[in-house]
């Protein structure tokens, strides 16, 4: 399903991240970055929170305002909590989201279709901590252990939009809202293998629901599928769909030093995909080095009391495509 | 795409673990400590004057404790990244494990954090640990009968 909007644009970003984000490439792109992970906070859940607080705070500073109709927001942590509990006090009316990693493209496809005269402007808001996506998917922070190679690295930070039918900043042109893939993959250390095949199916029916060739985008970007999963994507669109993927990259690799970084395939997390977009790939847009993007934001859909169950991981990938004005 | 089909998509873009420079690490270190555990025993039983047995308790609250110690201070979690299951098949590895969870949980409370959550990691190797060792124990003992 491919919704096509009239005249709704995403009017100003904000970006927080956490140490790793602002050692990577695109560290001079974010708004603020916290040099320690705790960012004084007591716990991984406030710090992780506290993004969200924290990016809304230079949201309000761009815009001049906290005039908002409609807060959209999505997370990892279980009941929503990080979202939840940045908002107790926002005292505006608010949705939350759960598409594991592809909640920001869900974001922004709800909040496009959801403008109307009650609700003019709707802020859009995701985080990810990896010491609190650790904490509650994998192991305690402090033990570690030894990951393998096709192992994800939870990006820490917070980003918010704010989308308005005012001509400003970039264009939300349409949105193809993804399907439930199974991926027949039972590997909770190989996300980018879950979720290929989401993102491709996501592509393939944009393409086919807008008539548009791949050559259409300036660029296309995947959420979080890392190194192995933009190998495994690329072979899969053209063994599947007979498609070539030109101008292609994938956000998982760019947000990180790979060579450098302790990151393993690359990053991921909810705020992965935003951080680069509306940091680097937004800036692009404005200095019209790139006029259209196809942005496919990621989720392995992991449940990890099914994952032990022996049931295989269902995933989903939600597209917006996005202009420069 | 075929179940099949795609798994060999994601095979051929899989990269294989060292699975010879791992075994290797774990090996060495695995020897290292027990050298290490060796020579506490000698010292607690030769310094000290402590009786082997008890001298072999001694050892292993010592590295129980240094585990412990440097999972706090945290940095253990990247030693045992490179050294892997050198570390983490001895006593140091279970010690790290429980240190780690009591750490990650203390925030939730004593009872309903700590108390609960403390051996999340540890409490299977207790578990397995109690049933193997009663198996090999009813074995010993049947072959004994017979």
């Amino acid at each position: 399903m491919t919704i096509k909007y009239n005249n709704v644009y995403i009017n100003t970003t904000s970006t927080v991240t956490g140490p790793y984000e602002a050692n990577g490439p695109l560290g001079s792109y974010f708004d603020k970055s916290f040099n320690d992970l705790y960012m004084g906070e007591k716990t991984w859940e406030d710090a992780e929170s506290k993004l969200i607080k924290e990016a809304l705070e230079i949201l309000y500073e761009k815009i001049g305002n906290k005039d908002i109709d409609l807060f959209i927001s999505g997370d990892l942590s279980n009941q929503l909590a990080a979202s939840n509990y940045a908002f107790m006090g926002e005292n505006i009316p608010f949705i939350g989201i759960y598409a594991a990693c592809a909640s920001s493209t869900l974001g922004l496809a709800l909040a496009g279709s959801l403008l109307s005269k009650e609700t003019e402007k709707i802020v859009t808001t995701v985080c990810s901590h990896n010491n609190a996506a650790e904490k509650q998917f994998r192991y305690p922070v402090e033990y570690g252990g030894p990951k393998p190679k096709t192992t994800t690295f939870t990006a820490t930070g917070g980003v918010s939009a704010l989308i308005s039918h005012k001509k400003e900043g970039i264009c939300l042109e349409s949105a193809t809202i993804g399907k439930v893939i199974n991926s027949n993959i039972t590997d909770v250390y190989h996300m980018g293998a879950v979720m290929a095949p989401a993102a491709a199916d996501t592509i393939y029916r944009h393409l086919l629901d807008t008539g548009r060739s791949i050559n259409y985008y300036d660029l296309i970007l995947t959420g979080d599928l890392g190194i192995y999963g933009k190998e495994i994507l690329q072979e899969y669109m053209l063994k599947e769909y007979g498609i070539t993927m030109q101008n292609y990259n994938d956000t998982g690799t760019m947000l990180y030093n790979l060579q450098k970084q302790p990151v393993y395939a690359g990053a991921s997390g909810p705020v992965c995909a935003p951080l680069v977009t509306y940091g680097y790939i937004f800036k692009e847009m404005q200095k019209k080095k790139l006029k259209r993007v196809l942005v496919v934001a990621t989720g392995a859909l992991m449940s990890p009391a099914r994952v032990n169950e022996k049931e295989s991981i269902p995933a989903i990938a939600h597209a917006v495509s996005l202009e420069a004005i | 795409m075929e179940k099949k089909k795609y798994k060999e998509i994601v095979d051929k873009h899989t990269p294989k673990e060292n699975i010879l420079v791992n075994a290797l690490t774990a090996f060495t270190i695995g020897g290292i400590m027990g050298i290490i555990g060796q020579g506490l025993i000698e010292f607690y039983s030769y310094f000290l004057t402590i009786p082997e047995k008890e001298a072999s308790v001694c050892m292993i609250v010592t590295l129980i404790f240094i585990s412990c110690l440097l999972t706090s201070l945290g940095f253990f979690d990247k030693i045992v990244n490179f050294c892997k299951c050198g570390l983490i098949i001895p006593i140091t590895g279970f010690a790290h494990a429980t240190m780690s969870a009591a750490l990650e949980y203390r925030k939730e409370g004593f009872v309903t954090g700590l108390g609960a959550n403390m051996l999340k990691l540890s409490g299977a190797v207790i578990i397995f640990g109690v049933v193997s060792a009663w198996t090999f124990s009813l074995i010993r003992m049947l072959l004994g009968v017979i």
